[in-house]
């Protein structure tokens, strides 16, 4: 019987209650006495040289309440980024300034050159029209490679070139060369990891308030983590101390990794409040939100493996280019290094590991982590090269892998990281079942004859989640901690709020967590309530990203909870006059054992809060705890991903016809909500495979910035996905045993549906070695002409 | 958007009246034209809704004729067409999304002249008669390159007049984001031969593929257009297709058309 209620069941999601009767409470849905309005004058070039903004007619224009440029932030701080990637000979990556308005020069189509404040938007914009611009339009550096050449554009001419770091990580250069000189096989692929734009359904907004009374700033925003922007925002950007900045991120609309970076408007709406003493909203239009939320991805890639003449992977080497954009955004650097090297080795016993990551600055919009962040990178590198590896030497693809698999735990990799557990065979073997892989050929053939080309695409994943051991990603050059924390308050009747760190947008935390607290107390989940988003009323957590919340979120609020209920069994003790070591807590009772002695939860919790009866010699009135957890290691849940399709060979339009997920999530608390993360992840890596391109000319335009021309995913893209998670291996260190799921699917998922093509395509007589994604059926089309 | 006047005349003589102002623009279902004034990219001085003229809305089969009003919305196109003439209903009710079939409207479409919409094809291929305030113009006449037309600066499409050919069929290849067609193609057989409208491909607008027509009216099967091709030249490439694509997906498209005609 599945269970109704604590860990393990499926309740309905609580949240949404309000996001489908339309009570949510979004940032845009805040606005405060008085409040003003900015419009961004962005550049309409990718790059240009500043020479004069005069905005003298435009600062007369009707509502205008004060027009800010470059100049009014010489002094104060600029865009900070949270991580220092050290390069392969030990120097520190270059680290251009990052205004908050543009100085000097615009560096992308985008750049914020101006702001307006007005009394409404549309006097806002109507004034941004009116300001004097004198631009002098310069050479854009666009491709990564060509602005690594001498002579390229320079998008900061104080760094001498467009080179951020050349980073280097794993096995050592000499046995990696020995390895491939002494392989029996080399398969190398090249290949490009395409340029997303993570298109939450909410746009990005930013209210700043400032009180003079007491000189406190409020900054609502749309964040996935608002303690790390009022860390970020406070100390390094405009020196505002924590007390005195309250960051507010309400409901937000789904961030899938954009809304972890502190932008520059929420630094301006509350640099601009204070200065002018009004409140300043802004709302990104979705036009700015392909011109200003970071994008994703966006790797150029040759990858290599070596094997010996039994088929035994013995070398791995990598060679990509990470494009930055134009500025660091918060987590770019880290994102193509410790978040993509360290995953190379995959499933894979590979002895020899090497990656190499030149990270470059174009003058395009700045890139970072978007759902997965560098694990898709590296699960699409590597199971693309398996893939091709397999169809060279005319081997079956699963078997190459399954020959290759670690299958003892904990695995030290070449590349830093240690497995702690896993069964990629258990998921392998469910996966097979799945869709039937057993019969394919069969409706290969059955396809063939109505003209179609069918192919199954099979990949596995590993991942890294639950980022992570504070002492570690200290030594690699984070400048954060990793812990998350949680307040567990017990109110005086046994209703309890639970303030977390974490930060829930769409991941469904105010259901979930309420199912472990309620679980380990044994009372319903209805008595447990979850507070999160406002650095006012939570602890000093790190947010929601890198599905973390369960993994270290989770398990500060377990630690939390068995506070209390070490305390709350001495204060049973004490009403049932018996030892503390014989109170047992089991389904919302404290008894003592071996009797029928007990006291209820609500009695215990009404105690601590009217002590009259209460062993106030020995313990303090209340029960409320705090936990703050770092986990020992990430976790690393994995997997096997299959995709089936048909291409039509006439247009290279492509059908999928079943796509299947087994994943190792370690334990579930919630298998409702499970599937649905899983879901949404397939939902963005078909999206990326299939659908999704953000390109830019040779110019620095960016060519798809609306709906009319990038392809988001829509309900007909996608089929009904078969999903399972019964493959359990604990995750060993953290108390709840769990892994993470959130972005699983969209890191699976790319490289089954372009192996499937390609499945197809070879199978119908064309000889295609790779398709870069989007597979757009002119893509698909063009390759098979030859 | 910037401010603008708003009228909303109840007969084509008022809306007529009301564009002779300077810097007047018509306004059909707005289905380009609002997103336009969004973006700042458009400034009338006044905007003419022709949304409360009924006279020019609603679907009539006149003798073999579809007699369609100029306002009349894609949605309603679709229904109406249902059983007359199946193959335009299918092209209406693929448009956009349901809140865009029912507010754009043919006249404000053909108006337009996006050469990647779908109903130029629907008219370039049935051979329809463009009915304005002031006159009617033959489809062939009528389109005169991308975003370009033959009305006159405030004319008013009042109805379209499609011939119900024996034998039609639409076949729309989408583009991946924008579902407009990539390609579209709409074939008819009719009293006066084949028609053969392409849309979506050109640089051009849509144009009439003379020498499949010619094929088909020997033999109105797919296997007649065996070895027709179009070019490349000419034909719009980008983010989506080149124009070899295009110009390859147009011959694909014809035939399957035709069989889909054929039932």
């Amino acid at each position: 019987m599945p269970k109704d209620n604590g860990i393990g069941a499926s309740p309905k999601r609580r949240e949404d209650v309000r996001f489908l009767t339309g009570a949510g409470q979004y940032t845009d849905d805040i606005n405060v006495h008085g409040q003003t309005y900015v419009h961004f004058l962005r550049s309409d070039v990718a790059h240009g040289t500043i020479n004069k903004i005069d905005t003298a007619a435009a600062s007369e224009m009707p509502g205008v309440v004060r027009i800010f440029t470059g100049a009014d932030f010489e002094g104060v701080g600029g865009l900070p980024c949270g991580w220092q990637v050290t390069d392969k000979d030990g120097n520190p990556m270059k680290e251009p300034a990052h205004p908050v308005l543009a100085q000097g020069k615009v560096r992308h189509v985008g750049d914020p050159i101006a702001a307006i404040v007005a009394e409404s938007l549309e006097e806002a914009r109507n004034a941004a029209e009116a300001i004097e611009l004198d631009i002098d339009e310069l050479p854009a550096a666009v491709d990564m490679k060509a602005a690594l050449q001498a002579g390229a554009p320079l998008v900061h001419d104080d760094l001498g070139d467009n080179l951020c770091y050349d980073w280097q990580f794993g096995t050592d250069t000499e046995t990696v060369d020995k390895a491939f000189a002494e392989a029996a096989h080399v398969t190398t692929l090249e290949l490009r990891n395409n340029r997303l734009v993570a298109n939450p359904m909410e746009p990005r907004v930013a209210v700043g308030d400032y009180a003079r009374a007491n000189d406190e700033s409020t900054l609502y925003t749309t964040s996935q983590n608002p303690h790390v922007i009022r860390l970020l925002m406070g100390a390094f950007v405009l020196g505002i101390p924590e007390h005195k900045l309250r960051v507010v991120a309400p409901d937000v609309g789904g961030g899938f990794g954009t809304k972890i970076f502190h932008y520059a408007e929420e630094a301006f709406v509350t640099f601009a409040s204070r200065q002018l003493n009004r409140p300043v909203k802004w709302t990104s239009t979705r036009s700015e939100a392909f011109m200003s939320d970071a994008h994703g991805r966006d790797h150029v890639t040759t990858i290599q493996l070596a094997l010996d003449a039994d088929n035994n992977f013995t070398a791995l080497r990598t060679d990509t280019h990470a494009n930055m954009g134009a500025y660091l955004s918060t987590f770019a650097s880290c994102t193509p290094t410790w978040l993509h090297g360290t995953l190379m080795a995959g499933n894979y016993k590979t002895p020899a590991v090497q990656v190499n990551v030149k990270a470059v600055f174009t003058n395009t919009v700045p890139v970072d982590a978007y759902r997965g962040a560098g694990r898709p990178e590296a699960t699409f590198s590597l199971e693309r090269l398996v893939d091709k590896a397999a169809r060279e030497l005319g081997v079956d693809p699963v078997a190459l892998r399954r020959q290759n698999f670690i299958t003892q735990f904990p695995y030290a990799t070449p590349v830093a990281v240690e497995y702690d557990t896993g069964d990629y065979n258990a998921t392998m073997d469910t996966l097979e079942k799945m869709v039937d892989r057993a019969g394919f050929e069969e409706r290969r053939k059955e396809a063939a004859a109505r003209g179609k080309l069918r192919g199954l695409g099979v990949n596995c994943y590993i991942e890294a989640c639950g980022i992570a051991p504070s002492n570690l990603v200290g030594q690699l050059g984070a400048r954060a901690g990793l812990y998350d924390a949680a307040t567990v308050r017990v109110n005086a009747t046994g209703s309890i709020s639970v303030m977390v760190g974490a930060h829930s947008h769409g991941q469904g935390h105010e259901t979930v967590f309420p199912q472990v607290v309620a679980e380990m107390l044994g009372i319903d989940e209805s008595m447990v309530d979850i507070v999160h988003g406002d650095t006012s009323k939570i602890p000093f957590g790190m947010g929601t990203y890198g599905s973390r919340s369960l993994a270290v979120c989770g398990s500060a609020m377990v630690r939390a909870t068995e506070k209390i209920i070490n305390k709350a069994k001495k204060i049973a003790a004490h009403l049932l006059e018996a030892s503390e070591g014989d109170i047992e807590l089991k389904d919302g009772q404290f008894s003592v054992a071996g009797t029928d002695k007990s006291v209820a939860w609500g009695d215990v919790t009404l105690a601590a809060y009217v002590p009259h009866n209460y062993p106030l010699e020995d313990i303090e009135p209340g029960l409320e705890e705090t936990a703050f957890y770092d986990p020992a290691n990430f976790t690393y849940p994995s997997g096997a991903y299959a995709c089936e399709l048909e291409v039509d060979p006439e247009t290279g339009k492509i059908e999928i016809i079943q796509f299947a997920a087994a994943d190792d999530f370690g334990n579930v608390v919630n298998p409702m909500i499970v599937e649905g993360q899983v879901h949404g992840g397939l939902a963005q890596g078909i999206g990326q495979a299939m659908l999704e391109n953000c390109a830019y000319d040779e110019n620095g335009q960016l060519l798809s910035a609306s709906y009319m021309d990038y392809a988001m995913p829509r309900a007909s893209d996608v089929p009904f996905y078969k999903v399972d998670h019964s493959n359990v291996t604990p995750c060993t260190h953290n108390p709840l045993g769990v892994k993470g799921c959130g972005e699983a699917g969209a890191i699976g998922s790319p490289p089954a549906l372009v192996n499937a093509v390609l499945d197809a395509l070879n199978g119908g007589g064309y000889d295609v070695a790779h398709i870069d994604m989007p597979m757009s059926p002119s893509r698909v089309w063009q390759a098979m002409q030859g | 958007m910037y401010s603008f006047d708003f009228e909303r005349p109840t007969t084509v003589a008022d809306a007529v009246a009301a564009l002779s102002k300077e810097e007047a623009q018509a306004l059909g279902g707005g289905q380009t034209l609002i997103p336009t004034l969004k973006q700042r990219l458009a400034s009338p001085s006044v905007l003419v809704s022709l949304s409360a003229i009924e006279e020019i809305k609603g679907v009539c089969n006149d003798g073999g004729v579809l007699n369609i009003g100029g306002g009349t919305c894609h949605a309603d196109v679709a229904a109406a067409a249902a059983s007359d003439f199946p193959a335009l209903a299918k092209l209406a009710g693929n448009i956009g999304d349901p809140a865009v079939r029912s507010r754009g409207t043919i006249g404000g479409s053909l108006a337009n002249n996006d050469p990647s919409a779908c109903y130029p094809s629907a008219a370039l291929g049935t051979g329809a008669t463009i009915v304005t305030n002031t006159r009617e113009i033959a489809a062939d006449d009528y389109f005169q390159g991308m975003f370009t037309t033959a009305l006159e600066e405030g004319e008013i499409i009042t109805a379209v007049k499609m011939p119900i050919p024996e034998k039609a069929a639409y076949i729309k290849f989408e583009q991946p984001a924008s579902r407009f067609s990539l390609v579209g193609v709409f074939v008819t057989k009719g009293a006066d031969g084949v028609r053969v409208a392409v849309t979506g491909a050109s640089e051009d607008g849509v144009f009439r593929w003379t020498e499949a027509e010619v094929a088909l009216n020997g033999n109105f099967d797919a296997s007649a257009l065996d070895g027709l091709s179009v070019s490349g030249d000419g034909m719009i490439s980008d983010l989506h297709g080149s124009g070899d694509y295009r110009a390859h997906l147009v011959a694909v498209l014809t035939k399957r058309a035709v069989t889909e005609a054929n039932g």
